[in-house]
């Protein structure tokens, strides 16, 4: 096993390093620098900016300092808009607040998803099914963009229970619409996924084999059913993941969550590149963490993965 | 003996068994879609769709650029749907005509999703092709490389690119598509390796076919279906990636619109009760997609091959 | 009293093309230490006939009739009742090993849930008799190897396992369902004789399905052969085999290669299996069969007695076709 997690690893660092470096590059490739939009900075004062942040160096020895920085001291250097920030400091006031409702958003998505997944294929051709299968086709055209104005519109606007945006701590007020608007699509993906691997399952020879046993229903689906039909789940989970930090932009700037995503999305707009590399490279090495575990999952539950 | 060497000779030619009719792949693939009474329904649906965005704006009283001076400032009664003011689905908030803009954000919308989904398709077939064909060594690499690509957060490079290489329509066509082909690749690549390895193409090998021919008679032909499948499913991402990136305001710049930028508009004004600008954009959303899954199910449901 | 008492047993499978009848108007009996083989081309209905007597037909599947064990009735009983009979009185084994054992869980936890569920053993208890019953199918180094996964064996010991798993708990019938069709011919022989000593050993019934006549001649005392959903005819399979009544059976028996003839040609039965799609008004052999009469097309042959031990059913006279 632990064999299998450092193969793993060595390949998710030199991912890690090309995403890097791919994101430094485009970067100084791009047509003008963070400081053009203030066009009446004279000359040395624009030079002395550019040796603060070290602009002034060759390519290599910048994209040098720059990952040895991130990788040694865990230090994104400063943002070149929001005076005074460093990027440290501007993920550490986002990052809290979109890991925790993404984390809620996640464990509703799988939990929910697969539980209505399993009754769903039990349940074969019922209402259970059939309600199942409605909620996870209508779901899956309602993207987080698309429930987080629904969503306002019903709670907010017209039954007034729930504040239309805003953090506050993280009161569970101001976290439930956030987490149905990023997990809805989401937990109808996992819910599908599950209900047909499910039933594909059922229908093995080898479950033939455990109702010929005479085991009870119950046995049959939680002990032998079970394991093979959440395996294309589990595969599923890092896209899933990766799909839920991206609509994370979508949610932090609707519900004002003050999140990461609007961080992300400003500094878009305003050029600050030093901000998006250190939102992008943060999102990649946690993506790339979530499907190392995903991967050991998956060895873990599948016997005939070896390691 | 009546199964003696000689009857067995004789019968050989005798018209024994019932005749079974036989019916192309494609024919049968026809006859079940067309019972599918979902896909079927998602069919017209996108020919409305369709028509409703080629010839709309010839249907439109006001253009999509022009401004309504009369309504501006009091959208929330002036700019309300009516036939009257020749404003059927309403104004935005700045008095321009939602039915033009619908039709135009149609347009788009409708192009990205299949300008996109035509480029990842292309480029994950031959991507998979060529790896699931030469196997071994090569197809380790590249799908290797394909496992890597699948690790990052795709939609922050593309922002990033946006960001860098300025937000034109043409960028977010390239984009989209290139971050999409990455699926196409695996399932063309194991499609491609399970009919290598087929009886059907070995035996021709074995008769001397040449590899041209079976590229072009059996792989090719059996490769199709799925590629079409996932391409019908692939339109609808499309489209929701393109509507995410123009409602965070990074996508489709004005005077063009998409359905995500009018959905976002129309989100923004909801306090003001101006209900129809979020609605009418989202309907058309919502109904395309609908339509998109339900034929892509039905292709799938039509040409998969487990079923038969 | 009769083991197993399967009377007009009809079985319908509901698909997206229509309505296929499986098994019509199926009638045997299998008696304690009794040996039937049931023999067919595929598609004749004969592992249908087994799965609907102990409720294991798939979901769109629908059985009609009776089945009796042990005077009791059987068919369509609620799962909850069936499973009582399964695996503790009705065991079965089935065609392909490699895909019949849970890949997922080990060989122990497979076979130890069967004594702790039926026989209410501990789980020490239950591993002790499962490696007991491995060392009886001669699975070498039982007691270590019964930790390890099914994919870690090869296709005839996992076909040991699936018999030893059937027998843990000592069932009056054992229903085998082709259990050598999956594997090469010299392992093959190796499981046929297993079944044999099994049978003697523990004095189990059994009902041998299968498609190879070959390995029925030395299995089994009794044969019965399907066609198209229907039984042909039944006999002692020394009878069925010397004096066949039956046009299809004829067919079969000419179809087996032997060795103590020179044949440049192996004949076969022109035509294909029947699509089971179109219901058949007469009897199902009847498009490929080199005796047929016109009413063969028209009118089912009704299964007619012989004598004690044999039934047919064909319009033909046996003399006709001897």
């Amino acid at each position: 096993m632990l064999s299998f997690i450092l193969k793993r690893l060595a390949v998710a660092i030199p991912t890690l390093l090309i995403l890097v470096v791919f994101s430094y590059v485009i970067m100084y490739a791009a047509p003008g620098g963070p400081f053009d939009t203030e066009r009446t900075l004279p000359p040395e004062v624009m030079a002395n900016l550019e040796a603060k942040f070290g602009l002034d160096k060759p390519l290599i020895v910048q994209m040098f300092n720059y990952v040895w920085n991130v990788v040694v001291h865990f230090d994104f250097g400063p943002s070149y808009v929001y005076k005074d920030q460093t990027v440290n400091d501007i993920i550490a006031q986002g990052f809290p607040v979109t890991l925790t409702y993404g984390f809620w958003s996640f464990v509703v998505a799988t939990v929910v998803g697969m539980t209505l997944g399993i009754l769903a294929a039990i349940y074969h051709n019922s209402w259970l099914d059939y309600l199942a299968v409605g909620i996870s086709i209508g779901a899956q055209v309602l993207p987080n963009f698309v429930m987080a104005p629904i969503l306002t519109l019903v709670f907010t606007l017209w039954l007034g229970w729930l504040p239309g945006g805003g953090w506050q701590g993280g009161q569970w007020q101001y976290v439930i619409m956030p987490v149905i608007a990023l997990s809805t699509s989401f937990m109808a993906s996992i819910a599908r996924l599950t209900r047909s691997s499910m039933l594909e399952v059922l229908n093995a020879n080898y479950i033939r084999t455990a109702r010929a046993k005479g085991l009870p229903m119950r046995r049959v689906i939680f002990r032998h059913a079970l394991k093979p039909a959440l395996l294309p789940v589990i595969s599923y989970l890092g896209p899933a993941f990766v799909g839920m930090i991206t609509g994370s932009v979508v949610i932090d700037i609707y519900f004002s969550t003050g999140g990461i995503g609007v961080f992300f999305v400003n500094s878009a707009l305003n050029r600050d590149y030093s901000v998006i590399m250190g939102i992008t490279i943060l999102t990649g090495a946690l993506t790339i963490l979530f499907n190392l575990v995903v991967d050991i999952l998956y060895a873990w539950i599948d016997p005939k993965i070896r390691y | 003996m009546i199964f003696g060497r000689r009857t067995a000779k004789s019968l050989e030619n005798a018209d024994l068994a019932p005749t079974i009719e036989g019916r192309s792949l494609w024919a049968d693939a026809r006859i079940r879609f067309f019972r599918n009474r979902a896909a079927v329904a998602g069919l017209v649906v996108l020919i409305l769709v369709a028509l409703f965005a080629a010839f709309g704006a010839y249907v439109a009283p006001w253009s999509n650029e022009e401004v309504d001076w009369s309504v501006l400032g009091q959208v929330d009664t002036m700019g309300r749907p009516s036939l009257a003011s020749g404003h059927y689905f309403g104004t935005d908030e700045l008095g321009r005509d939602l039915f033009a803009r619908t039709v135009q954000g149609t347009q788009i919308s409708l192009m990205v999703g299949l300008i996109a989904a035509f480029i990842a398709v292309i480029v994950g077939t031959i991507y998979g092709a060529t790896a699931g064909y030469y196997g071994g060594r090569i197809d380790n690499f590249m799908m290797r490389l394909v496992d890597v690509f699948m690790s990052v957060p795709y939609m922050f490079v593309l922002i990033l690119l946006l960001v860098i290489f300025g937000r034109s329509i043409l960028m977010l066509f390239v984009g989209i598509g290139l971050i999409s082909w990455l699926d196409m690749a695996r399932i063309a690549r194991g499609q491609t390796l399970s009919i290598k390895n087929k009886e059907f193409v070995e035996a021709a090998h074995a008769i001397g076919v040449r590899p041209s021919t079976i590229i072009r008679r059996h792989i090719v032909p059996n490769l199709l279906g799925v590629v079409i499948v996932y391409a019908t499913l692939l339109v609808p991402n499309m489209i929701i990636y393109e509507s995410f990136i123009s409602f965070l305001g990074l996508g489709v710049q004005e005077p063009n619109t998409s359905w995500g930028a009018l959905i976002s508009e129309g989100a923004s004004q909801l306090q003001y009760g101006t209900l129809w600008m979020l609605l009418f954009p989202l309907f058309f959303f919502v109904i395309t997609l609908f339509a998109f899954f339900f034929v892509g199910d039905g292709l799938r449901d039509a040409l998969d091959p487990k079923d038969r | 009293m009769a083991l197993l008492e399967v009377t007009d047993l009809n079985v319908k499978f509901e698909t997206n093309d229509g309505i296929v009848s499986a098994v019509n108007g199926v009638t045997f009996n299998v008696y304690e230490g009794d040996t039937l083989a049931i023999v067919g081309e595929s598609g004749s209905g004969k592992s249908q006939t087994a799965f609907a007597a102990i409720g294991l037909l798939a979901r769109n599947g629908h059985a009609t009739g009776s089945v009796k064990w042990d005077g009791q009735e059987i068919l369509n009983l609620p799962e909850a009742k069936l499973n009582n009979i399964r695996a503790s009185e009705i065991a079965m084994i089935f065609q392909d090993p490699m895909t019949s054992l849970n890949p997922f869980l080990k060989v122990s936890e497979q076979m130890e849930e069967v004594l702790t569920l039926h026989r209410g053993m501990s789980r020490r208890e239950a591993r002790a008799e499962s490696v007991r019953m491995l060392d009886a199918v001669r699975i070498p180094d039982a007691a270590a190897r019964i930790t390890m996964y099914p994919h870690e064996f090869s296709g005839g010991m996992r076909q040991r396992i699936m018999i030893a798993m059937s027998l843990l708990c000592r069932p009056r019938l054992l229903i085998a369902d082709e259990p050598t069709t999956a594997l090469d011919v010299t392992v093959q022989a190796q499981i046929m004789d297993l079944l044999r000593d099994i049978k003697d050993e523990f004095n189990t019934a059994l009902i041998l399905i299968t498609h190879d006549l070959g390995i029925v001649a030395g299995a089994c005392e009794r044969t019965m052969v399907m066609y198209g959903g229907r039984i042909m005819e039944r006999g002692t399979t020394e009878e069925v085999f010397a004096r066949p009544t039956h046009p299809y059976t004829l067919g079969l028996l000419e179809a087996v290669p032997r060795l103590d003839r020179r044949e440049d040609v192996l004949p076969t039965i022109p035509g294909e299996p029947p699509d089971m799609l179109k219901g058949f008004p007469g009897c199902p052999f009847e498009p490929r069969c080199p005796m047929r009469e016109p009413r063969c097309a028209t009118e089912i042959p009704p299964l007619e007695r012989l004598t004690d031990t044999r039934v047919r059913a064909c319009h033909r006279t046996p003399e006709d076709v001897a």
